[in-house]
């Protein structure tokens, strides 16, 4: 038997999603009420995935940190989700989304999950909005799209800056229905803390109750991780302060691999770090970029004055502006990839062009679109030759009604008006397109425990799409995992409950409760954020938007320094049986140092450029990532050994057979 | 800049708490509120103190995680704005801060400023949804069309971030701002109407369950929202309630 069985159903790509649930077991109603399910985070892929295991008679548990499932990260997400209605008639089709993912993701994700993806887009939307999701709509009463980075039709539908808060809610109100049908046990502020295997099948987690300290078992017939990503690790990302990997890492020290965890986006319009003491980054969205044009200075010397405080970009004269993503990228122009974004603003900064303080910003400028809506404006409301104060003004408004909410986060950062000086940003962590590996079912290659949305690695490849983490999140909770893992209950129809009195039980306790005392016993002089900090700088320095292989052979040998260090002088306050912030830290940052290194090495490992991963000795003449289809056109699924040092590489080939591998050209 | 601390420490549900004073030192004007406690903890722990629990998790000001009274006011001083998005160029050098939990017989103290809002949940859990199934054949998205402005008010009412400013910021610690806000969000789209009436009844009867407040509009709620939202859709749920009353 293969090591990796990718379980990708035969035919026609069109056909083999349809095929697959045709043949694929099920569990009838009445045996669905004898059939407990875990799922592990209430995010979109997490909420989804309850409500509609629920929906079908499972018994569902799920089981967050924060205090309602309703905080979630992602909640944060703010410009939209995807969906190939075609509603523009601008010629979308599930092949052309299809098309756009593989592409985007540098021909590094399976062909048949992503198509998958394309052909149950639709359906979310119309899911959605029977769920009462307030989608952004248009006069006539029809649902309104926008554009993101990579395509070239609008198939982004939004609300406002708030799309992923709107459709977790909707997910959180399908949980609240079957929770108030006592089919959904939640089980807020509460971690996982490991998973429990029984005969080499998933049959529960132990969990810690964040407020009383208290370790407990809870069992199931499968578990499902919705746990998110591990940006994380950089301590500086877009992400929440509480993600982590410790859920998914508990499950790959189980036996689960771990598949390209160097595959990291870089999200580009991220408010620059500000300084050394800031805890997170904000994003601000990619939809922006249909109306922010980037720039920077041509002359360095006026970067240098901006820096100084000399000069204002808004003195700079246009023919001294450096539009880069159009002059590099003329047909895409603003709206290139995230990756490719990314590296142009670090190529830009790295050679002194960069603006604020520190040097890494760039300009992301919205007057010439104030200017355009402003002009569209005056002309609609019949105003004859407008002032220029009458344009501007038109203009403010219009971007206001679609950006509002993000030009005013903008503000309260950075204290400076976004509508009447460009706003400056600059790439931080956003996204890990890495994660568990998971077959077409979605399973691990632990039997019985499953990943989905971030927290799995199967759909974006090597870079993700704007607007691409929504839909995936929703389509495994709504439209995949609740029919995939009936393939694997059909078998658990008579097994009855899990007793939690099983020894694996007993004995994943007992380990947990060690290394929660253990934490607290090294009683040393450094709390646990000095090593979560020092960790994120080496992954931003040595892991971050480009990478080579002396540096990365140092990021292996300093992290796992840092680790030795974190064992024997980090300081936990507190004790292990009451609400204690430290402890839930020190217990995460942990993990992060041991998924760090791996990282590091998946990184070393692949010797070629490909979407977010870039590899300098590896790169075309005018500086774009250089893809080597012919060694590396894999996954890579790494299983655990004990020092991430000994993780042992399983590769899965990665087969296309409806789409010609080309050099991606933005040009 | 420097700055005294009062900040209210309490072990846990049933014991005593007190304001305790703590003096900081080198926090900078581009700070967030919430890295400057970060400092705080930073400092305590390397004392060999407990740090201060506090609620966070965004930190962007959308999952409605944060809460804090600020020198008495819900999320601090800035209107429009979770604590989170508050920045420490708002306070003086010098100054003296307060901070306190929010405080209603429906958000018990957990640890510190941290309390338990999941009467917020079980509201929404009494009603907060429609009854739909998830399945690939619902009707398409586009068969019903909305009213933009419908639409755009719905979405309006649905920016609740479920942080509970409005209850800390209520004399009576009343929940109707809140609850209003998801039946509004259904109240006003046609996918919510079918089940309007059992909604608002469900969640109005849960509300009271909790302890929570009457409302005797004073509306400080709308003042210290952080998301704007407005005294309208408790208007509109108090109409919706009573036509459903009437109608029941």
């Amino acid at each position: 038997m293969k090591i990796l069985e990718d379980k990708i159903p035969g035919g026609p790509l069109a056909e083999k999603w349809t095929k697959h649930k045709n043949s694929i077991n099920l569990v009838n109603p009445a045996n669905k009420r004898n059939i407990d399910v875990i799922v592990v985070g209430t995010g979109l892929a997490g909420a989804s995935a309850s409500a509609t295991l629920a929906e079908l008679g499972y018994n569902v548990k799920t089981f967050c940190f924060q205090d309602s499932p309703r905080r979630a990260h992602s909640i944060a997400a703010q410009g939209g989700i995807n969906a190939s209605k075609n509603y523009q008639g601008d010629g979308d089709s599930d092949y052309r989304l299809f098309y756009d993912t593989v592409k985007g993701g540098d021909y590094r994700s399976r062909e048949a999950n992503v198509y998958r993806l394309a052909e149950v887009s639709g359906n979310i939307i119309d899911q959605c909005v029977a769920q009462g999701v307030p989608f952004a709509r248009e006069y006539g009463g029809l649902l309104d799209n926008r554009s993101f980075g990579g395509v070239l039709v609008s198939r982004t539908f939004y609300a406002k800056g708030q799309t992923g808060q709107q459709l977790l809610l909707g997910a959180y109100s399908a949980m609240n229905r079957q929770i108030n049908r006592g089919k959904i046990k939640s089980y807020t502020r509460h971690e996982m803390m490991d998973l429990v295997l029984i005969d080499g099948k998933a049959r529960g987690i132990i969990a810690r109750d964040m407020v009383s300290g208290e370790i407990e078992r809870h069992s199931a017939h499968a578990v499902v991780l919705a746990t998110g990503g591990y940006g994380n690790v950089f301590f500086l990302s877009t992400n929440a302060m509480g993600s982590n990997v410790t859920a998914a890492w508990r499950v790959h020290k189980k036996g689960a691999f771990f598949a390209n965890p160097c595959f990291t986006q870089i999200h580009p319009t991220c408010i620059p770090v500000s300084g050394e003491l800031q805890s997170k980054l904000t994003l601000m969205s990619e939809s922006l970029r249909n109306d922010g044009r980037i720039w920077v200075p041509a002359k360095k010397a006026d970067a240098e004055a901006i820096r100084a405080g000399k000069l204002k970009p808004t003195e700079i004269a246009e023919e001294d502006r450096d539009y880069y993503l159009e002059r590099r990228y003329p047909a895409f122009g603003n709206l290139v990839p995230r990756d490719v974004a990314s590296r142009a603003a670090k190529e830009r900064c790295d050679a002194g062009h960069g603006v604020n303080k520190t040097g890494e910003a760039v300009y992301l400028d919205f007057a010439s679109a104030i200017e355009r809506y402003g002009k569209e404006k005056a002309y609609t409301s019949g105003i004859q030759n407008p002032t220029k104060e009458q344009i501007k003004k038109l203009g403010d408004e219009v971007i206001e009604a679609k950006y509002g909410n993000l030009f005013a986060m903008y503000e309260k950062i950075i204290d400076e008006n976004p509508y009447n000086t460009p706003m400056m940003i600059y790439p931080a962590v956003h996204y890990t397109m890495g994660g568990l590996w998971v077959d077409y079912n979605l399973m691990t290659t632990i039997p019985g425990c499953y990943a989905t949305g971030e927290a799995n690695f199967s759909d974006h490849g090597a870079n993700r799409l704007g607007a691409s983490a929504l839909m995936q999140g929703l389509a495994d909770g709504y439209f995949v995992l609740p029919y995939t893992i009936g393939d694997y209950l059909a078998d658990d129809i008579r097994t009855g409950p899990i007793s939690t009195d099983d020894k694996a039980f007993e004995e994943a306790e007992q380990s947990v409760k060690s290394q929660l005392q253990s934490l607290i016993d090294v009683k040393g002089d450094l709390p646990v954020d000095y090593f979560h900090k020092k960790l994120g700088k080496i992954m931003w320095n040595k892991c971050g938007m480009s990478r080579n292989e002396k540096e990365l052979k140092e990021a292996i040998d300093e992290i796992s320094e840092l680790r030795k260090e974190f064992y024997s002088n980090v300081k936990v306050t507190g004790s292990v049986d009451s609400k204690n912030s430290e402890l839930e830290k020190a217990f995460r940052v942990a993990d992060f140092l041991e998924l760090g290194e791996l990282f590091a090495k998946d990184a070393l490992d692949r010797n070629e450029s490909c979407g977010g991963h870039f590899r300098e000795e590896y790169q075309t003449e005018d500086g774009e990532a250089l893809r080597d289809d012919k060694n590396y056109r894999y996954v890579s699924a790494w299983e655990y050994k004990g020092e991430p040092k000994d993780a042992v590489l399983h590769k899965e080939e990665l087969v296309y057979e409806n789409i010609e591998l080309k050099t991606r050209s933005y040009k | 800049m420097k700055l005294t601390l009062k900040i209210w420490r309490q072990e846990n549900a049933d014991t005593k708490g007190r304001l305790e004073t703590y003096n900081i030192d080198g926090i900078e004007e581009d700070m967030s509120f919430l890295e400057m406690l970060d400092v705080l903890n930073d400092k305590l722990v390397r004392e060999g103190t407990e740090p201060v629990e506090f609620d966070h998790d965004c930190r962007e000001g959308i999952c409605g995680a944060c809460s804090l009274m600020i020198n008495g006011e819900p999320h601090g001083p800035d209107k429009l704005i979770t604590t989170c998005q508050l920045h420490m160029r708002r306070f003086n050098d010098g100054d003296t801060i307060v901070i306190e939990p929010f405080r209603a017989k429906a958000f018990p103290i957990i640890k510190d400023l941290i309390v338990d809002r999941s009467a917020f949940d079980r509201i929404q859990q009494a009603g907060g949804y429609i009854s739909v199934n998830t399945s690939g054949n619902t009707i398409d998205a586009n068969s019903i069309p909305i009213e933009k402005d419908k639409a755009d008010m719905s979405f309006n009412a649905a920016t609740c971030i479920g942080c509970g400013a409005c209850v800390a910021s209520c004399k009576n610690a009343s929940a109707m701002l809140f609850t209003s806000a998801k039946v509004s969000q259904f109240a006003l789209l046609p996918q919510g109407e079918v089940e309007a009436a059992d909604r608002v009844l469900n969640m109005v009867n849960q509300m009271d369950k909790e302890g929570f407040g009457n409302c005797t509009n004073t509306g400080a709620c709308e003042v210290e929202c952080p998301k704007g939202i407005s005294l309208e859709n408790i208007a509109r749920m108090n109409r919706e309630y009573l036509s459903a009353s009437v109608a029941g």
